[in-house]
């Protein structure tokens, strides 16, 4: 104990020397990554992984992206999960901090309003697009939920005073909408089609969408509140935080 | 159709189920113990009808949106994955309860019952959430949906620990996070290695494929050792005591009782179904040094703990070391199998170590502090609880009746038969360090102080005792159930089979 | 098959130095950023995974899907740690202005 203490008081103006530990640790990283190298450029793929498998049902799943049909038919198992993990961090986050806005009085300069007054409208038309356009080509939930998110992220830095006086409760329904739609899809299924996410023939590609568009609002609140940093000031209620 | 007794369906319940009740509980801030408990329930339930299905029909596969591997995933049941998925239910109702009379107690405490509200408030969804995670890593047949799993069981369970707000708690879970995240990247990175070797992820089919090449090597490699960063076995336990000592009471529970061995389950499969092939014997050596090193290291350090949670804590590290002693023992089959024995250990402890620590958690509402030195006369005042508490310790020491002395015997046989004696001494040797550290604490509650220092405290409700008492009988009776889980671990379980030709008893 | 193969080896090494960076630093924020590094070398790789030989120019959309997945996972972990790590340093600095503003306790650290 007190030499660690010592160690640290020594370290903390200059840069600690490299000592012996941290070369038998570099020395250990690079015997682990030179073997898994070895083993990586030595083994030819000699299978072709599920390219053909995916390719051969492609018209079965209602849409013609294969990574949508993967992400959301045919491994959709997959993705509802990671969905939950998403909300998850919220609940985390949440659970842990005060979110540390708004700031008091900060001066936000006319240009920084212009231009968030230009840009988020646009965000959240591109935002609409990639989720139509995940269907055929590249995009999705995901990734129109990220520029929704980054769009979140403009409004929080420049500290809207609406964006404060939206009460606790319809942010969570927010939050939870995705996921809601996604589980209610998949039991809906379960009661037509007699198996959980067998999307009931020819629905198939509207139901996609209508997962989509709920989970891609739901992921950008996510993200947004994530860069929130913490829960909104009233969120329990009568109840003080640590 | 979907709702009678042998639909396939009910298997999807216990992940779909609480994932739903999570949802709730995030959504609505009232009323969430009842969802909660209406969830624990529901499971138990569908555990208990799963396991009659399996008795009826074998085991079943279902395919999630009708895609059947190698495309789609698939979830099973078999006898190891349903006892897990019980052991679970069990001790997941007996939590739920338990945490409810926990943060009844502290809202009640005029002072800081705020800053409880606040923490009941988060603690449900992230409860109902983490039970979702679990039951899907039970039920997954998918290398990959394994891995999501994973990350819900792992995140909720670092969000869990630093529930407490203390700062000890929240260093402790910032570092069960960094280890988490680092073994699931590893687990990731071994998936990378399996799927270009094998071209698929669906365990099923990897079976048939699994192929001694390099690439499935270090897939294996990596797996392991991103696992065991989870499990917390010995090298790589330094998170463990800290985090499940410094967490809320039912917390301590989970982490302790319920997470610690989903990871442990999925190793356990991998290296006597999935990879068996490629297993080598000193591989398996290697496992059971580990796991002696646990026994012997967890148990020394719990004897040394001057806070009864962070002895509870080093003795769940002792007891992990059981599960790996079972490794190099499962080769020398002389009509003992040594694999049921891994089993009863994993039930035992869920249900034992949640007694002790829904134990430990009374000592520390009802005195305000878990020193062990000032412990004097806790029986006077919370009989049922150090009752508990004993009972809890003789199935950790793995005295008859309790479900440990059978797995212990087994494991004890099977090393003298295939006179491989080292493993049975430190089998005993960690017996009896459970028996100085728990004993340990007894002799302390049965001490009559010498002034009445006990300051006037409000009496626990019945859940916060009863639950631990509960889980503490089962954990002692288990044995009795013996024949009747064995005929249910031998269901089904096609690695198993092959691994006893002459099938199970 | 050399174009992949160098993405992968790329990917390795990244992961080397995350891990590294990992262990020696003790500076959360560095941890933090460690981790992030090795998951875009896991990423990577799988990456190049998806480039299948056999099919003439197929490209395997599972592992892509796979990606995505391990994206929103690591970003809501990278969240979820920053936040954590947050909080440590203010609960730790609290009780070390506490310390600091005892009189009887000195030994605190002078800066």
């Amino acid at each position: 104990m007190k030499k660690g203490k010592k160690i640290k008081k020594q370290t903390r103006n200059r840069r600690r020397p490299f000592d012996g530990l941290q070369a038998l640790f570099l020395f250990l990283v690079f015997c682990l990554i030179t073997l898994l190298g070895a083993i990586l450029s030595n083994s030819p793929r000699t299978v072709s992984g599920l390219a053909g498998a995916v390719a051969s049902l492609q018209d079965q799943s209602g849409v013609e992206s294969p990574v949508t049909a993967v992400l959301l038919n045919f491994r959709g198992y997959d993705t509802l999960l990671e969905v939950m993990v998403l909300l998850l961090a919220v609940i985390g986050v949440w659970s842990l901090a005060k979110a540390p806005f708004p700031t008091p009085e900060t001066d936000i300069s006319p240009v920084q309003m212009g231009v968030v007054r230009l840009l988020a409208p646009v965000m959240c038309l591109v935002a609409a697009y990639l989720v139509w356009q995940g269907s055929h080509l590249a995009g999705g939930a995901f990734q129109g939920g990220a520029i929704l998110g980054a769009a979140g992220v403009l409004l929080l830095v420049s500290e809207l005073p609406w964006l404060h006086a939206i009460p606790v409760y319809v942010l969570r329904i927010g939050l939870v909408l995705g996921p809601l739609v996604f589980v209610g899809t998949a039991l809906s299924c379960l009661f037509l089609t007699g198996t959980l996410l067998a999307y009931p023939k020819g629905t198939a590609g509207w139901l996609i969408l209508l997962i989509e568009t709920a989970c891609a609002l739901s992921i950008g609140l996510t993200l947004a509140l994530l860069f929130g940093g913490g829960r909104p000031e009233s969120d329990v209620p009568g109840g003080d935080s640590p | 159709m979907i709702f009678l007794a042998d639909s396939p369906s009910w298997m999807i319940t216990p992940v779909i189920l609480p994932l739903i009740a999570g949802l709730l509980c995030f959504l609505f801030s009232r009323r969430t113990f009842v969802i909660a408990l209406i969830t624990a329930l529901i499971n138990l339930f569908v555990a208990c009808l799963l396991i009659y299905q399996l008795l009826v029909f074998g085991t079943i596969r279902y395919y999630i949106g009708g895609w059947r591997p190698p495309i789609g995933i698939s979830l099973r049941t078999d006898g190891p994955a349903l006892l897990m998925l019980l052991m679970t239910a069990v001790t997941g109702l007996a939590i739920t309860l338990y945490a409810r009379g926990y943060f009844s107690y502290r809202i009640a405490d005029p002072v800081r019952g705020s800053r409880h509200q606040h923490q009941q408030r988060y603690f449900w969804p992230l409860w109902m959430l983490l039970l979702a995670g679990l039951n899907g890593l039970f039920l997954s047949g998918d290398i990959f949906n394994l891995y999501v799993t994973l990350e819900l069981i792992g995140i909720s369970a670092a969000s869990l620990a630093a529930l407490s707000g203390k700062p000890a708690s929240q260093r402790a879970s910032f570092r069960y996070l960094l280890i988490s995240l680092l073994g699931s990247l590893t687990y990731l990175l071994g998936i990378v290695f399996f799927y270009r070797t094998c071209g698929v992820l669906d365990l099923g089919v990897l079976q048939n494929t699994a192929i001694n090449e390099p690439g499935i090597r270090a897939a294996l490699a990596l797996l392991t050792v991103g696992l065991l960063l989870k499990t917390a076995l010995v090298p790589l336990h330094f998170w463990l005591p800290p985090a499940h000592a410094n967490a809320l009471a039912p917390v301590s529970v989970i982490l302790s009782a319920l997470v610690v061995k989903g990871s442990f389950y999925l190793l356990f499969r991998f290296w006597f179904e999935l990879f068996a092939p490629i297993v080598t014997t000193s591989a398996l050596n290697f496992m059971g040094t580990l796991g002696a090193i646990a026994i012997l290291w967890g148990g020394i350090q719990a004897i040394r703990q001057q806070r009864l949670k962070l002895m509870v804590a080093y003795s769940t590290v002792s007891q992990l070391g059981y599960l790996f002693i079972a490794f190099p023992l499962s080769r020398t089959l002389t009509g003992v199998p040594v694999w049921s024995a891994v089993i009863f250990i994993a039930l035992t402890h869920a249900c034992a170590k949640s007694a002790m620590f829904m134990a430990a958690g009374n000592v520390y509402l009802h005195l305000g502090h878990d020193r062990i030195r000032n412990l004097d006369g806790v029986r006077a005042s919370l009989p049922i609880t150090v009752f508990a508490y004993g009972i809890a310790g003789v199935s950790l020491m793995g005295l008859p009746p309790s479900g440990a002395f059978i797995a212990k015997w087994m494991l004890l046989t099977s090393s003298i038969d295939s006179s491989q004696w080292w493993w049975a001494l430190v089998i005993m040797a960690g017996s009896l360090l459970a028996m100085v550290y728990v004993f340990r604490v007894m002799s302390h509650f049965f001490v009559i102080p010498k002034r009445e220092s006990l300051k006037e405290t409000t009496p626990l409700s019945p859940l916060l005792e009863w639950p631990a008492l509960i889980l503490a009988l089962i954990a002692l009776f288990l044995s009795l159930l013996a024949p009747w889980l064995l005929h249910i671990l031998s269901q089904g379980s096609t690695g198993l089979a092959q691994l006893f030709p002459g099938g199970l008893p | 098959m050399i174009t992949t193969l160098l993405y992968s080896l790329t990917g390795l090494i990244l992961f080397g130095m995350g891990l590294f960076t990992l262990i020696i630093h003790s500076h959360p924020l560095r941890k933090i950023l460690a981790i992030n590094v090795m998951a875009s070398g896991v990423f990577l790789i799988l990456i190049a995974t998806a480039y299948t030989p056999l099919g003439q120019g197929e490209i395997d959309p599972v592992p892509h899907a796979m990606v995505l997945t391990g994206i929103v996972v690591s970003v809501s972990v990278t969240a979820l740690a920053l936040i954590l790590a947050c909080r440590v340093q203010e609960t730790s600095n609290r009780t070390l202005r506490k310390k600091t503003k005892q009189p009887k306790n000195t030994k605190g650290p002078k800066s």
